[in-house]
């Protein structure tokens, strides 16, 4: 009962959320936090540790991105164009990494990734290479609401996420779920008791794929470009550590991580600028620009520290205080 | 002379190229594949303290004048005991755990050097002097070969036979093998496994920051030049497997010419054809071309 009542408070201050905060940041939470959550189908609750996140993501954002700028397709159909491409390069990316287990998985998503990547940077033409993806519109929804409005835009997207986190909350605790679940403890076991385990590691894979994209495909929409950043190998290490720090295989901790992490990401410039002028130390200036020392930081301290990330160690003190 | 239209000494100056490419590769996968064996981790930081090697030799040389030959031996060292500090620290605490947590820890410690230097040095490159020894080029007949190029394939090469020698035919390379296959029963015939474990990983990164130095004259020194070699480095492990040492050499020289040769024949499609490879070879014959799966 405690987690419906958790949820409804949720829901309740995301839809006031943008009376009190801003817009455009809320929404790029959103699709953060969808991403990670996407991610953490795969690791938390299949076992599988995917280094090559940033290509589903990136490229739903390219195809979305075109979809509605050049080909003149309306709001939906470009995201689910963006879906579609990301599913689509999640089938042929999936299908070759499931091939190898553990951490040549790992690898072989990474180098993948890095094929989607070079990939983007190669044809300028859809991607705007170096420059990006610009001025991409928002057009109406369903030929209709104008999303011009933050507004109304940011309702949207809270709705594409709460069925994004729907979905992924549904197939965790289906049968299909539980098989991944299986796999995820004991592999071997999982194929002995007759489950065909690459088709559901392929499907899991998709699924999170999709729902990666989805995200990907939304945030273009909200912000208005896509670039290279997006599909950079730095951005599925991001996604991985959101996951890591709000807790692998939880419900609600990668929306947590995804909140610290784009959070911090975006005032870290502004702490440095003052703890510069706080300590007279000019090095701090610079604080902005070295975000990847600080989440590097945070990493190593997660994976010594705090393995379940913080709401998994909220619930493990739960645990060890329930009455045997 | 032409070979498919292209003339010889173009050819033989890209396939040489593609050689020293191929020999950081060759290291690089070495270093590798032998921690992955000892202590189970892949090490990602293995580009960054590639990066740190050059790093250091560029520093010494600028700020301390020391000269190239001095930071050749200088800088593998100092990355080695950084590399000893990061395993009795950080990595031996993660040995009982999954092996993604090791992925994982050394990510964050890649982020963390490449922010370091970043912050210090910001993104553009750093030049580095060819020793005064190997400047100038010798004229071979069919090709004309840049001495350092030349040097820089044959030290690799030098480094990567000792590695194998001493792995495969000596005393001490068969404890190394024999804690690789059952570290308990080595440590019950009283050989310091932990100890060796460390070293291990000692030499693994001293190897790579051996790598960075070699390539530093070739290329502009970045904060960001170890992970773009690591990600084709992880291609090059997942093409060969890491089950052999002599595997993991050829693997990453062989992968190294073919890389040179696409760049002759196709361009833009240099950067991308190591990982076409590894799609071939996942394809045909997934378990890798020496691999034994774990």
């Amino acid at each position: 009962m405690n987690k419906k009542v958790g949820y409804a408070i949720a829901l309740a201050l995301a839809l006031g959320a943008p009376f009190v905060g801003y817009p455009v940041f809320l929404m790029k939470l959103l699709c953060f936090a969808l991403f990670a959550c996407a991610f953490n189908l795969l690791i938390g609750f299949t076992g599988l540790l995917s280094f090559g996140h940033a290509a589903f993501f990136g490229a739903a954002g390219y195809f979305a991105g075109n979809a509605i700028k050049n080909w003149g397709l309306p709001f939906e159909l470009a995201i689910l164009t963006g879906v579609a491409a990301g599913a689509l390069i999640g089938l042929v990316m999936g299908a070759l990494a499931i091939r190898r287990q553990g951490i040549y998985f790992a690898m072989i998503t990474l180098a993948l990734a890095q094929m989607v990547f070079f990939g983007a940077l190669r044809f300028g033409s859809f991607t705007g290479g170096e420059d990006g993806l610009q001025g991409v519109p928002r057009g109406k929804l369903l030929g209709v609401i104008d999303l011009q409005s933050d507004l109304t835009l940011y309702y949207v997207v809270l709705a594409i996420f709460v069925a994004g986190f729907a979905l992924i909350v549904r197939t965790v605790h289906s049968p299909f779920g539980q098989v991944l679940k299986a796999i995820k403890e004991n592999e071997p076991r999982a194929v002995s008791l007759g489950y065909d385990v690459e088709k559901f590691k392929l499907m899991a894979f998709v699924l999170s794929a999709a729902l990666a994209a989805l995200a990907g495909a939304t945030k273009t929409m909200v912000l208005g470009f896509e670039t290279l950043t997006d599909v950079h190998w730095s951005m599925s290490g991001m996604v991985i550590l959101m996951t890591l720090v709000g807790g692998m295989g939880t419900m609600v901790g990668p929306i947590l991580g995804a909140i610290i992490i784009v959070a911090l990401e975006n005032k870290l410039g502004d702490f440095g600028t003052l703890m510069a002028s706080l300590t007279g130390i000019e090095w701090f200036n610079t604080l902005g620009e070295a975000v990847s020392m600080v989440t590097g930081l945070i990493f190593v301290a997660c994976v010594l520290l705090f393995r379940r990330g913080i709401i998994g160690e909220v619930l493990a003190y739960f645990d060890r205080r329930k009455p045997a | 002379m032409e070979i498919f239209g292209v003339p010889l000494p173009a050819m033989m100056s890209q396939l040489l190229l593609g050689l020293v490419n191929g020999s950081f590769y060759a290291m690089l996968s070495l270093g590798l594949a032998v921690i992955f064996g000892l202590l189970n981790v892949i090490n990602f930081s293995h580009g960054a303290l590639y990066m740190m090697g050059a790093f250091l030799a560029w520093m010494g040389m600028a700020y301390f004048g020391l000269n190239y030959w001095v930071m050749l031996v200088l800088s593998p060292f100092i990355v080695g005991v950084l590399g000893i500090i990061i395993e009795k620290t950080m990595l031996r605490w993660l040995y009982k755990l999954d092996h993604l947590y090791g992925l994982l820890l050394t990510f964050g410690i890649t982020l963390l050097i490449e922010g370091v230097f970043r912050s210090f040095y910001g993104v553009s490159g750093q030049p580095v002097d060819t020793p005064e020894l190997l400047q100038g080029a010798t004229d071979l007949g069919f090709m004309v070969m840049p001495n350092y190029r030349g040097w820089v394939v044959v030290a690799s090469l030098l480094v990567c036979l000792v590695t194998w020698f001493v792995i495969e035919k000596t005393k001490l390379g068969s404890y190394l093998r024999a804690g690789t296959e059952n570290p308990k029963l080595v440590e019950a015939f009283g050989i310091n496994v932990p100890l060796m474990v460390t070293l291990t990983y000692g030499f693994g990164v001293a190897l790579a920051a051996f790598a960075g130095v070699l390539a530093a004259p070739i290329i502009q020194v970045t904060p960001l030049m170890g992970s773009n070699l690591i990600i084709v480095v992880f291609a090059v492990v997942v093409i060969g497997g890491m089950g052999s040492i002599m595997g993991s050499i050829l693997t990453g020289l062989g992968l190294g010419v073919i890389e040179g040769l696409t760049k002759v024949f196709y361009p833009e499609f240099s950067s991308t054809v190591v990982f076409l490879v590894m799609v071939i070879v996942l394809l045909l014959r997934p378990a890798g071309l020496f691999g034994k799966e774990k």
